[in-house]
């Protein structure tokens, strides 16, 4: 569930430079096209939209570099 | 932790007091903000003689613009996302009579709102020697792409009385634009020779990863990437501490982000890539003298030599 609107937000926020649709969850962000601001963007849309808190330590590049980590970062902050 | 901190600013109060005294830095009653002595202008120019020396076989192109910079420039360049705690400004008068004599009775009365008479201008301080150059290069550059040579004072928010932390200093940069090889190599090869440079005037400088100081949650992420990618090279020196050393010069690879701002186009038509290397005037003027004395003449053979003093 938290994959489709990782999606939705990806499509909103990530200024990827392919269609959102074509990428599989292991898909590396960064080579379809992801930039740093645009990550800061991604983390705060994902922010308001599961009203979470990304952990300091989880602030780098690993956490947002596919839709699988993001849902994996998102369990967490949500299991605690 | 307290009492280290304490120390450094100490030794900052310190190396400043020297400073002052010596006739190197004239204080103006705000942190960070200085006049220069004649000594000390001379010792920066002598090392900007360095500087131009080893960009010459490269040919760049010198461009010279003034402090300031539009604001539609400075927004494109997504400071306000990630420094707005470093921005500077400009504001002036733009009310009539009535309103200036309001505004001058609250001046002179020491009331700090007298500035809220004043409107913002169509320019802001700049904060980096090469953003003036980007809206200038737009268009599609040739084959060989571009270097730059550029100086300039920049303005940085952040009052300290660490002499090395000055609100307005001078950056003296070469900016390569072009694809990501010819931007990477740019990079690459200024930061080793910059280190020789440097290691010819006897500092005893290391290279190390950095990061901007990017503000808030939202600049972790950005700091983390910064160095993750390794974007940005630092060459310090220790100048009032050996645990924290300062930076005195910086070369950073943008990628494509000011291409993709200001429409910058390899002759491929791709969005062009760019890198820089910054030498911070003051920051090195200020290592020497630490480092060898404040007295030039007293300073070591070899470092005489290289700057023909």
């Amino acid at each position: 569930m938290y994959s489709d609107k990782i999606k939705e937000i990806l499509a909103q926020h990530g200024k990827l430079s392919l269609d959102v649709n074509t990428l599989t969850d292991t898909s590396n962000l960064y080579d379809a096209g992801l930039t740093s601001l645009a990550t800061v963007n991604v983390m705060l849309a994902i922010e308001d939209t599961f009203d979470v808190e990304f952990a300091d330590s989880m602030l780098n590049r690993k956490t947002f570099q596919s839709i699988d980590a993001l849902v994996e970062a998102l369990e967490e902050l949500t299991a605690s | 932790m307290c009492e280290n901190h304490d120390a450094l600013s100490q030794a900052y109060l310190n190396y400043r007091a020297e400073l002052i005294e010596a006739g190197l830095l004239i204080p103006s009653g705000v942190d960070g903000v200085y006049g220069r002595g004649g000594l000390f202008e001379d010792i920066i120019q002598r090392f900007e003689a360095l500087v131009t020396q080893a960009g010459a076989p490269f040919k760049p192109e010198v461009m010279r613009f003034p402090p300031i910079v539009s604001r539609q420039t400075y927004l494109k360049t997504d400071h306000i996302e990630n420094m707005p705690d470093l921005m500077g400004s400009v504001h002036s008068f733009c009310g009539n009579e009535r309103e200036q004599r309001k505004m001058v009775e609250k001046a002179h009365a020491g009331e700090g709102e007298w500035v809220e008479a004043l409107s913002a201008t169509d320019v802001m301080l700049v904060p980096a020697a090469c953003y003036p150059l980007y809206p200038a290069a737009t268009g599609r550059l040739s084959k060989e792409g571009r270097l730059v040579d550029l100086k300039t004072f920049v303005f940085r928010h952040e009052p300290s009385v660490d002499p090395a932390r000055m609100q307005s200093f001078r950056q003296r940069e070469y900016v390569r634009l072009g694809n990501p090889q010819q931007a990477l190599s740019h990079r690459n090869e200024w930061l080793e020779r910059a280190e020789k440079i440097h290691r010819s005037l006897g500092l005893d400088v290391q290279v190390v990863a950095a990061n901007d100081p990017f503000f808030g949650r939202a600049g972790k992420m950005m700091k983390a990437s910064q160095l993750e990618q390794e974007l940005k090279f630092e060459i310090v020196v220790p100048i009032c501490s050996e645990e924290k050393p300062t930076a005195i010069t910086s070369c950073n690879y943008h990628l494509d982000h000011f291409g993709l701002a200001f429409d910058i186009t390899t002759a491929e038509g791709e969005p062009a890539h760019t890198a820089c290397i910054g030498f911070g005037l003051e920051r090195i003027a200020l290592a020497l003298f630490k480092t060898h004395g404040l007295n030039p003449q007293a300073w070591p053979a070899s470092v005489k030599k290289e700057l023909e003093l």
